[in-house]
C-alpha cells in the first residue's frame, strides 16, 4: 500500500463530506455520524474477535469509559476557542478517552486473557456490566439520569461557505476512522499481527513457536479498547447526551453482530456490516408508516437470520472488498 | 559426554489422572531418539511437558541448565522447537507466512531468508506452494510445513510429535528420509514420538519404549528392532 494512502483518503473523504454537509438533511447526517462511530467499533472489536480469535463481549464497557471521559472533559475543561481551534480540542478529548479505555483494557485483559472461549466471553461481559453499574451509581457522572449537555464541535466556515456543525464532527470522525483502519491494517500485516492470527488458528502451536500468547492477546485487547474508547468519545459528542443504559450488553452484542456478519478476519467486512446494521433500521422506517405497525425490528432480525444462513462465514468471509473486485476484473 | 536434553523423574497429572509416572530419558548431540508406545502411554504428554505446554514435576535440563520452570515461549529461545501432534499449521496463513512464524523470535532477515531457503531445499514441494494457504495443503504437505516451521526456530533439539499421523506409507517414508538427512547434515538432535514403531526404530539411533506413563525398555534402535517382546507387542509379528 502507498505511504500517502491515509492522507489521500482523508482528503477524498473530507471533500465528500462537504457535499454531505450541504445536501443531506440533519436526520440523515445524524445517521451518517452514527455509521462512522459504528465503523470504528466494528473494526476495533474485529481485531480481538476476528484476528486474535478471542471472544470479547465487553466492548460497550470500553466505549462507555471513552464516552464518559470525553463528556466530563468537554464540560469541565472548556476549550479556550480563541487560542486553539475548537476542532483540535475534540481530537484531544477522544485521544484521552481512548487512552483511558486502553488502560482499562490492559487492567481487564491482564488477568482475563489467560482464559479461553466461553469463559473469556463471560468475564468480559461481566466487566462491561461492572462499568455500567459504576456509572449508574456515581452522581458526578449523572447516574441513571444520564449526562446532559455534552458539546459537539462548533461549526467552521471555509471562505464564504458556511458549514454545519455536522461537518466539524465529520472531520474528527473520519480522522479517527482512517487512523483506526490504517493502524489495524498495518498491524495485522506485520509480524506482530501474524502473531495475533497464529493465536486464533492454533494457540498451542503459537506458544511452541516462542510467542508469549498472553502478552500478545493483551496487546490486541489494549489496541482494540483504545479505539472503542475513541468511538465512545465520538458517540457522546454526536448524541450530546449519554446514559448508562445505552452501554448495556445489547450494545456489545450489536458490535459482535457487525463483526460476525461482516466476516471475522476481514478488514472491510465489518465496515460494510457496520454500515448495513446502522442504516437498515432507519431504512425500514417508511415501512412502519406504510403498515402502521412496527414490524421494523422483525424484518431487521429476519434479514440478519437469512444473511447468516446464506453466508455463515460473514458477508466477505476472510476476504477484502478489493479481492472481489480483482476477481471480477480477471474473469 | 553430557546429554543435550535430559529428563529426570518427570511426573504429569491431568486432574486425578497420573499420566507420567517418573519418566527419565536422555538425548545426546546429533542423535535421533524415538519414543514409542501404544495409545495413551504418555508419549505426547512427555513432549508437551518438555515444551512447557502442560505443567510437570521433575527435572528437565538442556545443556545442564534446568528449564522446567520456564514458560514455553522462553524454552524456544534455548533451542527446543516442537512440531506438534496433528501438525497444528496455521490454516489461513500461506506456507511462507507459516514458516516466518517459526522465526518469530528472530529479527535477522538475512538468516531467516537463508533458513527458509534451506527448508525449501529440504521440501521442494513447499517452494511450489509457498503462497498457498496452509489449510488447503494435503496432510503430508502440512506435515512438511509443521517440520519446517519448527526448523525456522533454529532448534538444538527438534521435537517431532507423530509425523506419520494420518499419512500414506509412501509419504511417511519420505518424511522419515528427510528427518534422517536433516540429522546427518546439521547434526541436529531429534526426539521423535511415534506410534509407527517399525519406521521409528529403523530411522533412529536409540529408542525408549513407553507403557502407561513409564519407560519400560530402552536401548539401541537396532537391538530393539530384533527384540522378541518388542516384535510381538509393537511390530505385529
Amino acid at each position: 500500500m502507498m505511504k500517502s494512502a491515509p492522507l489521500i483518503s482523508f482528503v477524498i473523504l473530507a471533500l465528500m463530506g462537504l457535499m454531505l454537509d450541504q445536501f443531506l438533511n440533519p436526520y440523515l447526517q445524524r445517521t451518517m455520524a452514527l455509521v462512522l462511530v459504528n465503523i470504528i467499533l466494528a473494526m476495533s472489536l474485529n481485531l480481538v474477535n476476528g484476528y486474535t480469535g478471542q471472544f470479547s463481549l465487553g466492548h460497550a464497557g470500553f466505549m462507555a469509559i471513552g464516552a464518559y471521559t470525553s463528556a466530563y472533559l468537554s464540560t469541565h475543561w472548556v476549550a479556550p476557542a480563541a487560542i486553539v481551534p475548537h476542532l483540535l480540542f475534540f481530537i484531544f478529548y477522544s485521544l484521552v478517552s481512548g487512552c483511558f479505555a486502553a488502560i482499562a483494557g490492559w487492567l481487564v485483559g491482564q488477568p482475563s486473557l489467560r482464559l479461553k472461549g466461553d469463559y473469556l466471553a463471560i468475564v468480559t461481559l461481566g466487566f462491561g456490566e461492572i462499568i455500567r453499574v459504576i456509572i449508574l451509581n456515581s452522581s458526578a457522572l449523572g447516574g441513571a439520569r444520564g449526562y446532559f449537555g455534552i458539546p459537539g464541535p462548533s461549526p467552521i466556515s471555509f471562505g464564504g461557505l458556511a458549514l454545519n456543525a455536522f461537518y466539524s464532527f465529520y472531520l474528527v470522525a473520519i480522522l479517527w476512522v482512517l487512523t483506526c483502519f490504517f493502524v489495524i491494517y498495518r498491524t495485522i500485516s506485520s509480524t506482530h499481527g501474524r502473531a495475533f492470527m497464529s493465536i486464533r488458528e492454533d494457540e498451542i502451536a503459537a506458544d511452541s513457536l516462542g510467542i508469549h500468547t498472553t502478552r500478545v492477546k493483551v496487546k490486541s485487547f489494549v489496541l482494540s479498547s483504545f479505539f472503542a474508547g475513541v468511538a465512545g468519545s465520538l458517540f457522546s459528542h454526536c448524541m450530546n447526551f449519554i446514559a448508562p443504559s445505552t452501554f448495556s450488553m445489547l450494545m456489545s452484542i450489536n458490535v459482535v453482530i457487525m463483526v460476525v456478519l461482516g466476516g471475522m478476519g476481514s478488514m472491510t467486512g465489518p465496515i460494510l456490516a457496520a454500515v448495513i446494521i446502522s442504516v437498515l433500521p432507519e431504512a425500514l422506517r417508511p415501512l412502519q408508516e406504510l403498515t402502521g405497525q412496527d414490524y421494523r425490528m422483525v424484518i431487521y432480525s429476519l434479514i440478519l437470520i437469512v444473511l447468516m444462513l446464506v453466508r455463515p462465514q460473514g458477508l466477505l468471509g476472510h476476504k477484502e472488498i478489493w479481492n472481489f473486485w480483482r476477481k471480477t476484473r480477471v474473469e | 559426554m553430557n546429554p543435550v536434553l535430559e529428563l529426570e523423574d518427570l511426573h504429569v497429572h491431568y486432574g486425578s489422572i497420573h499420566a507420567l509416572k517418573g519418566v527419565s530419558l536422555k538425548v545426546f548431540a546429533g542423535e535421533i531418539v524415538s519414543l514409542i508406545g501404544a495409545n495413551g502411554a504418555g508419549k505426547t504428554t512427555t513432549l508437551r511437558a518438555l515444551s512447557g505446554i502442560v505443567p510437570c514435576r521433575g527435572r528437565i535440563s538442556m545443556n545442564s541448565k534446568e528449564i522446567q520452570t520456564l514458560p514455553s515461549h522462553q524454552r524456544v529461545r534455548l533451542g527446543l522447537a516442537q512440531s506438534p501432534e496433528g501438525r497444528g499449521v496455521f490454516p489461513l496463513m500461506t506456507v511462507e507466512e507459516n514458516l516466518d512464524m517459526g522465526a518469530f523470535i528472530y529479527s535477522d532477515k538475512e538468516q531467516i531468508n537463508q533458513d527458509r531457503d534451506f527448508c525449501f531445499t529440504l521440501f521442494p514441494r513447499l517452494k511450489e506452494r509457498r503462497s498457498q494457504l496452509a489449510g488447503t495443503l494435503s496432510g503430508g504437505e502440512q506435515q512438511m510445513v509443521a517440520i519446517s516451521r519448527a526448523l525456522m526456530a533454529r532448534p538444538q533439539v527438534l521435537l517431532l510429535d507423530e509425523p506419520s499421523l494420518g499419512l500414506a506409507p509412501l509419504i511417511v517414508a519420505q518424511i522419515f528420509e528427510i528427518v534422517k538427512h536433516l540429522n546427518e547434515l546439521k547434526k541436529m538432535s531429534i526426539l521423535l514420538v511415534e506410534q509407527n514403531a517399525r519406521m521409528a526404530l529403523k530411522f533412529s539411533h536409540r529408542a525408549y519404549v513407553m507403557e502407561t506413563g513409564k519407560i519400560t525398555l530402552s536401548g539401541n534402535a537396532a537391538d530393539l528392532l530384533s527384540d522378541d517382546s518388542i516384535r510381538r507387542s509393537y511390530l505385529g509379528h
